[in-house]
């Protein structure tokens, strides 16, 4: 009874609370760093350099009101924010932040759950969110989130389909679908999936920028000819549902290129002997580290790079990635049975 | 073997719950004066003009058409990458024929300019 229930909410609260204060402060981040490439302070009027400022926006989008324009579908409109921001906390529930470590005497086990098809599961959950940015686009009933909206759910479809054949090059790679298993394959074949896989890792990464609707790929939110994107009809708190998950779900995608892809909770070179004393960090930190390296390149990618247009990011994701995927999981096919 | 999913299923209670509470909390506290040209659709600032939910590209509909098979295809793979270590060479064989025609159906949706954007 208690390691079912128990337990289990226990780890979500604090998984939770964990996921909303990184999700906050990855804002501040975002935009420090951003301000930096550009050589500006960023945020620095509320609190010391500026820290406290997540706290007053929050404050601030709980305060502020909460329009429902006249000519939408009132609950659909109220839905939408929950649709999207569900599946990309949701999404956290496979991912093994740690080995299992002891904690009060009880050995604890860093996830909520190891699930046999746990990738299978984060690719399905995390497609649901799809369906929050169409209702918001549909329901809105406002020219710019229809426009929007559409754009976002066929940029989403198309990088879908090279992202999931990635996933099953990986998967054929690993045997296993289970994302703690995934981790075992690497420790045991004694190598980090970047260095197997490094095709569908660059695939997987630009994907993860597309599916996250981040820059290069932010169309569906491209102000200069979409205002707002689709949730320029949302104000206060369904507004922010949004923000924190488009944060979420870029926290999901890094979290989920480490496990698969650089070893997740392993310290590097799992199996060299003389670098054992690198053990004494625990596997979390080691995770937490490879998390935000993915999560400072989105920045980066962000502060550096244009937006695409909207015909090449069709013609990159059906033209380039779903050959190029194929072509990879062929190969990758092929090396396993023969080697 | 079902109990794993437990937690899954707590999860989604607790994150749903989550989020319908800020909204609903949200809208207790914070200010509402709404009036008749504030709840009118954004347009930047004219009039909005007609219905937005007017006609759009069918480039949107073949794009969905083709994603449900590509997608559908990639659900088949998962169970066979699994397993691919102990089906070996037939396994093998088997999928490089289903994805033999899949390409086929690939290159001529290429050849009849369903992945052109702009035509």
């Amino acid at each position: 009874m208690v390691d079912i229930y128990v337990v289990p909410i226990l780890k979500i609260v604090v998984l939770l609370s964990a996921v909303l204060l990184a999700v906050t402060y990855l804002t501040l981040l975002e935009r420090k760093v951003i301000a930096w490439v550009q050589v500006r302070l960023g945020p620095m009027r509320v609190g010391p350099q500026g820290v406290l400022q997540p706290i007053a926006d929050a404050v601030k989008l709980l305060l502020k009101e909460d329009i429902t324009p006249s000519r939408a579908d009132k609950w659909v409109f109220t839905l939408a924010p929950i649709v999207s921001m569900v599946p990309a906390l949701i999404a956290f529930a496979v991912i093994p932040f740690g080995a299992t470590v002891s904690m009060f005497g009880h050995p604890v086990s860093l996830y909520i759950a190891d699930v046999n098809v746990g990738l299978l599961y984060i690719v399905s959950v995390t497609s649901i969110g799809v369906y929050g940015i169409i209702l918001a686009g549909y329901s809105s009933n406002s020219k710019f989130p229809l426009l929007a909206g559409l754009r976002a759910s066929a940029q989403l479809i198309s990088y879908e389909i090279a992202v999931t054949m990635m996933l099953v090059s990986l998967v054929v790679v690993a045997g296993t679908l289970s994302m703690v298993g995934i981790v075992n394959a690497q420790l045991s074949q004694g190598v980090w999936y970047v260095f197997l896989q490094p095709v569908a890792f660059v695939i997987l990464f630009i994907g993860g920028l597309a599916e996250t609707n981040r820059a290069p790929f932010d169309l569906p939110e491209a102000e200069q000819e979409l205002t707002g994107g689709f949730h320029t009809e949302y104000s206060g708190m369904r507004f922010a549902l949004f923000f924190l998950a488009e944060y979420a779900n870029m926290i999901v995608v890094s979290a989920v290129a480490t496990t698969l892809f650089l070893g997740g909770w392993l310290r590097p070179f799992p199996n060299v002997h003389v670098l054992s004393f690198l053990g004494f960090v625990p596997g979390w930190i080691w995770f937490l580290l490879k998390t935000f390296v993915f999560i400072y390149v989105f920045i980066w990618i962000r502060a550096t790079l244009p937006r695409y247009r909207y015909d090449q990011l069709m013609r990159l994701g059906w033209k380039v990635l779903i050959p190029l995927g194929i072509a990879n999981l062929v190969v990758t096919a092929i090396l396993k049975v023969l080697l | 073997m079902l109990t794993s999913y437990v937690p899954i299923f707590i999860f989604i209670v607790i994150a749903a719950a989550f989020a319908a509470f800020t909204i609903v909390f949200a809208r207790l506290v914070s200010a509402q004066k709404p009036n008749a040209i504030k709840l009118e659709p954004y347009e930047c600032g004219i009039e909005a003009a007609g219905d937005a939910r007017d006609r759009y590209s069918i480039r949107y509909y073949l794009i969905a058409m083709l994603f449900v098979i590509f997608d559908v295809e990639t659900v088949f793979m998962f169970p066979w990458a699994v397993s691919l270590g102990k089906l070996a060479v037939f396994g093998l064989i088997e999928m490089l024929l289903f994805l033999f025609i899949l390409v086929v159906g690939y290159f001529y949706a290429w050849r009849k300019g369903a992945l052109e954007w702009q035509l």
